[in-house]
């Protein structure tokens, strides 16, 4: 009986396991099958589960609407034009907090913990005002930089962990070499640092990435709505063309996707020494 | 973790070594101000000026013709809170605003503490699908899962009216989920638990990593049973992820807006409102902007009692030196 409630544990764990992750990927794999099947498929009833005829005509519909193009660039200047900005001056910050012991450190990261939980959401009106001051609204550099600061916080709470995680020697050492401080840094610090610095950069994405309120309210001009807001126009625009959104949502997703894939372990790294340390 | 009381004692040996190297002592309190420079002064503008402004503007009475002709709105002292406060209709907000973040946390956590612990327990292949899994979904953005979701609780072609329909006695043909709101939320709540479980599971099996294995063991051989084993060994090794997960779930669930928004299709009504979507509907719908401010002010104050519980958090665990 000993060796037999083990094996049985053993398999309700795997079952139980394998039920886990079906669930979980079942939206996804709905959403892929949606858009790659004939519209005849997507409306029978019972509706099938598995694939049958593929076809790419939804994703033909979603491409061909008028603003996928420029929402595809205005996604990816602001995302890039985000993370560049976060991780520069982050990184300068998070040296700071972790190397340096000085007055107002412990104020700064408290402040700068706090200032994470601010939702955007409730920040529009005054945020939409300051813009307008400066002449940035329906601007693709008011929406950068009011993103950098909403990302600007844990960035630099992440990569203050990943900084003390290299030993202070290292750099120490170059510097009895004879390098300067920054040339230290640049030499030795900046390449332990590309993990954390991937995946912080992960994190700046996916924030600018999914943001949607201030893009909407921010962003006039249809040449510069985000792939967010158009994602929502469909909807709104197009009724129920469920292919044709599925076919837009899997575009949408699809570069978040490709670069979590490409950096997932140094993200879990990063998680587990950095946001919560275990 | 090995490495972690080296890096804990990191910075004050820093200042000690430099210290006994004799580095020119008026260098060293500029260099790390400097540092931080740009991120006080990105915060301060683009965050610390606009808070400001949304304090100032739910003292004050503002309406469009203010906004666009950019006059000073009227002085209106504390009559917005007055009327927010005296509102029944924001108080029924609020508490649905609280249920909604307690349910969604609830389920969230008590998913995500048995599957990480399961993770622990299955062979490595399945430990991987299931990593898989929780990184493709993690990697969604929030559009796309309010889009996904919508589709599958669609009232004439979505799958979920009919795999639960297979179900002995139950006919969800035709039926449709928002038109009762308890219902409704049940599908918002199902998109922001699925976007959700992925961060707590993945953070809580890392800090599960952190349980000792001869603790475990040592704690099996003197006959403790797996509950025991859960209280006594597992649970304080990971009770600082539990807190901090559980903290960032509840600030998240309380600020949820995306999800309604797409769900409801842009005009969400107002058995839907949370108080995000209320500030922003006042706001920009109904051009009450300084009543608008007046519950952001109200969110916003909330949300710190989360931060206040996340920031005590990090400092007992000594990450705030």
């Amino acid at each position: 009986m000993t060796a037999a409630r083990p094996v049985r544990g053993r398999r309700t764990a795997h079952a139980l396991g394998l039920l886990f992750s079906a669930v979980m990927a079942f939206p996804v794999y709905w959403m892929l099958l949606t858009a790659f099947r004939p519209a005849t498929e997507i409306h029978r009833s019972p509706p099938a589960l598995w694939p049958g005829h593929l076809t790419l005509e939804h994703f033909r519909r979603a491409v061909e609407t008028p603003a996928f193009w420029s929402s595809v660039r205005a996604s990816a200047l602001v995302g890039a034009g985000t993370v560049v900005l976060a991780l520069l001056i982050g990184t300068l910050a998070a040296y700071a907090v972790a190397r340096f012991s000085f007055t107002g450190r412990r104020v700064f990261v408290v402040t700068v913990l706090c200032v994470q939980m601010l939702p955007l959401v409730g920040l529009i009106i005054p945020v939409y005002l300051l813009l307008s001051d400066v002449g940035l609204t329906d601007s693709l550099t008011g929406v950068i930089l009011t993103y950098l600061v909403f990302t600007l916080p844990f960035t630099v709470w992440l990569l203050r962990s990943f900084v003390a995680g290299i030993p202070v020697e290292l750099e120490e050492a170059a510097m009895v070499d004879g390098c300067t401080r920054l040339g230290a840094f640049r030499r030795v610090g900046l390449p332990l640092l590309a993990p954390g610095l991937v995946a912080t950069s992960l994190y700046a994405l996916v924030q600018a990435w999914n943001e949607y309120v201030l893009a909407y309210v921010l962003l006039s001009s249809n040449d510069k709505q985000t792939l967010s807001v158009w994602l929502v126009s469909f909807q709104t625009g197009f009724g129920t063309d469920y292919g044709g959104l599925m076919a837009g949502a899997t575009l949408t997703a699809l570069p978040v996707v490709v670069f979590f894939v490409l950096v997932q372990r140094k993200v879990a790294a990063g998680l587990a020494a950095g946001a919560v340390k275990g | 973790m090995d490495t972690a009381p080296a890096r804990d004692s990191a910075p004050p040996r820093t200042t000690a070594a430099d210290a006994r190297r004799g580095a020119p002592a008026s260098r060293r309190p500029v260099l790390p101000y400097l540092l931080i420079a740009p991120t006080v002064l990105a915060l301060a503008v683009v965050l610390g000026y606009p808070l400001a402004g949304l304090l100032l503007l739910s003292f004050q009475d503002m309406t469009r013709r203010e906004l666009f002709s950019g006059a000073a709105p009227p002085w209106a002292g504390a009559d917005n809170y007055r009327t927010v406060l005296t509102d029944g209709f924001f108080w029924e907000v609020l508490a649905r605003t609280l249920l909604f973040t307690l349910v969604c946390v609830g389920v969230t956590m008590a998913l995500a503490v048995p599957v990480a612990l399961l993770m622990r327990r299955v062979d490595p292949w399945l430990r991987a699908v299931m990593a898989g899994v929780l990184v493709a979904v993690w990697a969604m953005p929030v559009m796309v899962a309010a889009s996904v979701f919508r589709w599958l609780s669609d009232a004439d072609d979505g799958v979920l009216n009919w795999l639960l329909g297979l179900l002995p006695g139950v006919d969800l043909d035709k039926h449709n989920w928002f038109y009762d709101p308890w219902q409704g939320f049940a599908v918002i709540a199902g998109v922001v638990v699925w976007g959700a479980l992925p961060f707590a599971v993945l953070t809580l099996e890392a800090a599960l990593t952190q349980v000792p294995r001869e603790l475990a063991e040592a704690a099996v051989l003197d006959g403790a049973n797996a509950r025991q084993l859960f209280r006594h060994v597992t649970l304080p090794v990971i009770r600082p992820a539990l807190v901090l997960v559980t903290a960032l779930l509840a600030i998240g669930c309380t600020g949820v807006f995306n999800e309604i928004w797409l769900l409801r299709g842009g005009r969400p009504e107002s058995d839907y409102y949370l108080l995000g979507v209320y500030s922003f509907i006042e706001s920009f719908a109904v051009n009450r902007y300084s009543t608008g401010a007046a519950i952001s002010v109200i969110t916003v104050l909330l949300l710190l009692g989360g931060a206040v519980v996340y920031v005590r958090r990090l400092r007992a665990l000594g990450e705030i030196e």
